[in-house]
């Protein structure tokens, strides 16, 4: 194994376009180094991009767009208050990645690239619509979240492709989002089903604008636009989120693993559609 | 067994609450766990353990792997002891040991270990096994207690069943156990209400965060040395010296300081495996299992497929109760059927009462004690029934517990009659305490359980020496896994009559002591206790001959008090008291070192008795569940240093939490293990419990001086039973299958929406 630290995302592109055998980054390394520790994947390349200039800002665009650097951690984001206060959502989830220790490497990044169906971050920026900014050696590209998940561990990336950055967009006016998790336990677990949802409302109270994706009850995050036309034109009566939890859960495609039956998975994503839309609401009414 | 020279009050030392005198040493990391030990020209040990549920091994081969860089040895099971042979039950638990140890003709689970490496790195070592080629025939199996027992079950061995097996059983069902009084059919009909329900709990580990960790050393000429992290180091020298055909004298074994065992650490995995590798390779070789192989290979509990059946008057008299309990323990004998059977309704003072106990081999890890083996399970069951009856028929549920518990002459459901036992006063205590009359919020469930042990005393030989300066040094036997070196000090301070911090307390190695038994059977604090006031008392013995001398005067006209000897009485004559370091200052001259022992296997362990309140609330939506609140009240006899017996109390609950609501070892149809690390085998965390509260109840032990019983098993006994009690009053439906995992619950609450 060859370990480089590349002084831009270019050279890291093209460090892995060009090495020979399996490539992997290393931002925070709480999954690759796990993956390496524990016998599962030992690359022939890692590539640090932490000593990369930049990968650890967090800096507004002219047009207010956020841009959190490929290595900024947890820790990092949860400590921006003004982040947090237009992204609540998408800081909820980073903060429930881990322990305390796990909060200062983990990247938002590294849990999107990842490729884990179950990563907690995928479905709050993908109901943020948020993008990456995507370096390759042949030049930078924008591609949305949403996009980069292919199947279980896999992205749509290609070799030579690195990120330098996320790219949120700014809070827009009454708006706002939230993200729930389930696990059996208070912490240190893996979602059995995970929920992101982004909301816009009119002055009076009326869902204008909706996204919702949900995480680990399909080989990929992905998002359930079914669910959120559900919510258009309407304020969060008990009928409405009754459609939402059922449409939500038919939007389902799972698997029964150790972590939860399809049954269960199925029923579980209704209830987190339902819970985490009431939070996201109540946070945009504000 | 009466004791001369009891002690129940005027204590100085036992019943305070001085510092841990490990504790410096663990947080600042220089206590050295079974991974910390070193040695020059160290190797690094490797196992290959099957990925199969059930196959025979054609053939293995290890060439690539010898011949890889740095491999120094290979073993297999041709390098262990030839002599070892295979009998049926228990009778051949050598046998069943060493084919754990290493697998003969078949592997029989998923992470059965076949072969062993040892490398000049750890990492070349885990290279290497990949390079053993091995050549298997898959076979069928089965990991589920009651398919193990159908008909068309694959049989695991044949020939396990001991003689106790009745005709007509699966060779899977290995032994039988049935015991109890008087006639249950005649019982059940003068009850006004008879429920019979049934329930299973799975497999749970114990959980210990150090994984199992050893270095050994062994010449040709048979002489080693073993360090490895163990409950009982007198143990893995007899099972190493058995398995590799040595002198046990000739192994020497030192137990290094133990970060958890919890009754998984009661036996071997990984010692003779590296002295195999050591005595082949001429070096020293480490192992560090890493925690999926704990997972995959070490003593989970049995897992269990339980009826009970239980008749109540109105009034709440109990007029029968019988049990059949069958328990999976792995691909060996050794469930313990017989404990779960015979705890099942030991609380309860029965005129009619049957249990019966199967212990049923699958193709899983050999099961290895767990805190209590098989009470917890029965209490579940038995408890979920006496909870039902109570509901149906209006009555208190610790109302109903006081009219039948036993007592003091209750002709015990397994046999003997009790003596002085304290389960009245856990029950009246948890009927005193606060908690019991909280009213419950919105949502809420409370569950009572009752919850027994039987205890143990076991084989002990502990030494007392004194310093010059005064101290004290005390060498027992058992490894310290619940703050027995704080207790040992205590209670020869106690006797000596010297501060507790004067007394430093080491777990001796094998070539110190005679014999000492594991530390198991909740017997450290009863019986090296024991044994080490009796150590005391034989050195206070010593010292006032001493004081006799000089004095001279005869040696019964001298008595200890308060650290000194003193003349016995006007009539010995006027002396200043002599305090102990005067004595120690010049005993060299005065007759040479003052040193106490003691070695006996004591018998009067005493049982014990819980009772548990828990109150739970469920997330009717998601199934999850959280514990608000939780209470353990426990007979102690007497607390020695009571807050590690309270920390015994709620480690017990918190254990019991884990196994009720999330703990489980989850089999795919391929018959591995899914879930072989702690991120999907889901232990409590601290966020997950509340405060638990305890209460210490102190009911003498006629058979300690001090009135000591055992306190760390006992605490895991009514949980399971309190927690799925709670749940189910949560639920509004009863739970009868552990964990009550979120889906479970869901699942329940489904089934009861359907009708
Ligand atoms: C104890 C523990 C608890 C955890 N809990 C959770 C949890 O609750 N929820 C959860 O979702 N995850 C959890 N994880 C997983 C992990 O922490 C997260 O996925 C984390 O966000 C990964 O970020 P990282 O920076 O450490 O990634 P790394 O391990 O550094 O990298 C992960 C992957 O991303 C790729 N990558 C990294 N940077 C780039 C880049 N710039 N461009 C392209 N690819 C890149 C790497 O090649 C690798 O494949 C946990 C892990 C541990 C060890």
């Amino acid at each position: 194994m060859k370990y480089h630290s590349p002084d831009s995302f270019h050279a890291a592109a093209e460090i892995s376009a060009n090495a020979p055998g399996s490539t992997r980054f290393l931002a925070g390394g709480t999954d690759v180094l796990v993956q390496l520790r524990s016998d599962i994947f030992t690359p022939d390349n890692l590539i640090d991009i932490k000593n990369i200039e930049g990968a650890k800002a967090i800096n507004r665009s002219a047009n207010g767009d956020w841009n959190i650097g490929a290595a900024v951690s947890g820790a990092e984001m949860n400590e921006n208050e003004e982040l947090k206060s237009e992204w609540p959502g998408i800081v909820e989830a980073v903060d429930l990645i881990g322990s305390t220790q796990i909060q200062g490497r983990a990247t938002l990044v590294g849990n999107l690239c990842n490729g884990s169906p179950a990563a907690d971050t995928v479905p709050a920026l993908i109901a943020a619509d948020a993008s990456v900014a995507v370096q390759s050696p042949n030049g930078e590209r924008i591609m949305k979240v949403a996009d980069v998940p292919r199947s279980p561990g896999k992205t749509n990336f290609q070799k030579g492709d690195v990120v330098k950055n996320v790219i949120v967009p700014a809070k827009k006016n009454k708006s706002s989002d939230a993200y729930l998790r389930f696990i059996p336990r208070t912490e240190m677990d893996i979602a059995v089903v995970g929920c992101g949802v982004w909301l816009q409302l009119s002055a009076d109270g009326f869902i204008v604008s909706a996204r919702i994706s949900l995480g680990a009850v399909a080989p990929t995050v992905f998002k359930v636009d079914s669910a959120a036309d559900i919510l258009i034109g309407k304020q969060l009566d008990d009928d409405t989120l009754h459609k939402l939890a059922a449409t939500a859960s038919a939007a389902c495609n799972p698997i029964t693993d150790r972590r939860g039956t399809v049954e269960y998975r199925t029923h579980i994503a209704g209830v987190l559609a339902e819970r985490t839309a009431k939070i996201a609401y109540q946070r945009a009414g504000v | 067994m009466a004791l001369d020279n009891a002690k129940s009050n005027g204590f100085k030392f036992v019943g305070t609450r001085p510092d841990r005198p490990d504790g410096v040493d663990k947080v600042t990391g220089r206590a050295k766990f079974g991974a910390d030990m070193t040695a020059p020209g160290m190797l690094h040990g490797a196992i290959l353990r099957s990925p199969h549920a059930h196959a025979r091994i054609n053939k293995i081969d290890t060439s690539a792997a010898e011949a890889m860089k740095g491999v120094k040895a290979v073993v297999t099971r041709k390098d262990f002891a030839t002599d070892v042979h295979f009998e049926s039950g228990l009778n051949g638990e050598t046998w069943n040991v060493l084919e754990n140890v290493m697998a003969g003709e078949k592997v029989l689970y998923d992470g059965h270990a076949l072969a062993a490496v040892a490398a000049t790195s750890a990492l070349i070592a885990r290279d290497a096994i990949k390079l053993v080629r091995v050549d298997y025939d898959l076979l069928d199996h089965v990991t589920d207690v009651d398919k193990a027992m159908e008909k068309d079950a694959p049989v695991i061995r044949e020939g396990a069943a001991d003689k106790s097996v009745p005709d007509g059983f699966h060779p899977n069902v290995v032994r039988y156990h049935e015991s109890g009084h008087g006639d249950v059919d005649e019982g059940f009909s003068k009850a006004d209400l008879v429920i019979e329900d049934s329930f299973k709990t799975e497999a749970t580990h114990q959980g210990y965060i150090e994984p199992h960790a050893c270095l050994g050393s062994l010449g040709n000429d048979g002489k080693g040395d073993l360090w490895c992290t163990t409950q009982g180091h007198w143990y893995a020298q007899k099972m190493c010296a058995a398995l590799l055909n040595l002198e046990t004298s000739q192994l020497r074994v030192t137990a290094s300081e133990i970060g958890g065992g919890f009754g998984g650490k009661t036996t071997v995995f990984i010692e003779p495996v590296a002295l195999a590798l050591s005595r082949k390779a001429n070096k020293p070789v480490k192992i560090v299992m890493s925690r999926s192989e704990v997972f995959r290979s070490t003593g989970p509990t049995s897992s269990t497929s339980m009826d009970v059946k239980i008749g109540m008057k109105k009034d709440g008299t109990i007029t029968a109760a019988s049990g059949v309990f069958r328990l999976q323990g792995g691909a060996f004998p050794g469930a313990p059927a017989e404990f779960t059977a015979m705890c099942a309704f030991a609380p309860y003072a029965l005129e009619n009462v049957r249990q019966i106990g199967y212990d049923v081999m699958a193709n899983r890890p050999k099961q290895a004690a767990y805190r209590a083996p098989g009470s917890p399970m029965a209490a579940f069951a038995v408890e979920s029934v006496i909870d039902d009856l109570c509901k149906a028929l209006g009555l208190d549920p610790i109302e109903v517990r006081l009219k039948n518990a036993s007592h003091k002459g209750t002709k015990a459901s397994f046999g003997p009659r009790f003596e002085d036992i304290g389960l009245i006063e856990t029950l009246e205590a948890a009927k005193a305490h606060d908690h019991y009359s909280t009213p419950l919020k919105d949502g809420q469930g409370r569950g009572i359980s009752c919850g027994f042990w039987f205890n143990h005393g076991g084989e002990t030989a502990v030494s007392l020496a004194l310093s010059e300066d005064g101290t004290a040094q005390i060498s027992v036997g058992t490894p310290d896994i619940g703050g027995s070196r704080a207790s040992m000090a205590l209670m020869a301070a106690e006797e000596l009559g010297i501060p507790y911090e004067h007394i430093r307390c080491t777990i001796a190695d094998t070539a110190t002591l005679g014999y000492n038994e594991i530390s198991h059977g909740s017997r450290v604090t009863y019986a090296s206790g024991l044994a080490t006031i009796k150590a005391a008392k034989d050195v206070v013995h010593k010292l006032c001959k001493r004081a006799a001398q000089k004095w001279d005067i005869p040696e019964d006209a001298v008595k200890w008090e308060d650290g000194c000897a003193v003349p016995s009485g006007a009539n010995a004559g006027d002396f200043d008291p002599l305090p102990l370091h005067k004595i120690t200052a010049n005993m060299g001259a005065t007759g040479g070192p003052i040193v106490g022992h003691f070695e006996a296997t004591p018998e009067g362990a005493g049982v014990s008795f819980a009772t548990h309140i828990v109150d739970a609330e469920v997330d009717h939506a998601t199934g999850k569940t959280k514990i608000v609140r939780y209470t353990v009240v426990q007979d102690a006899g007497k607390a020695i240093h009571p807050t590690y017996v309270e920390g015994q109390y709620q480690g017990g609950a918190a254990q019991g939490i884990g196994w009720a609501l999330n703990e489980e070892y989850i089999y795919g149809d391929d018959g591995r293990l899914q879930n072989a690390g702690f991120l999907d085998y889901r232990i409590p965390l601290a966020s997950d419990l509340p405060m638990i509260d305890t209460v210490i109840v102190e009911v003498a032990n006629p058979g300690h001086p001090y009135g000591v019983r055992g306190v760390g098993e006992t605490s895991i006994c009514p949980p399971l039973a309190a927690i799925a009690n709670a749940v189910s009053a949560a639920a509004g439906i009863r739970m009868k299958q552990l964990p009550m995992s979120p889906p479970r619950i869901v699942a329940a609450l489904k089934s009861l929406k359907d009708g």
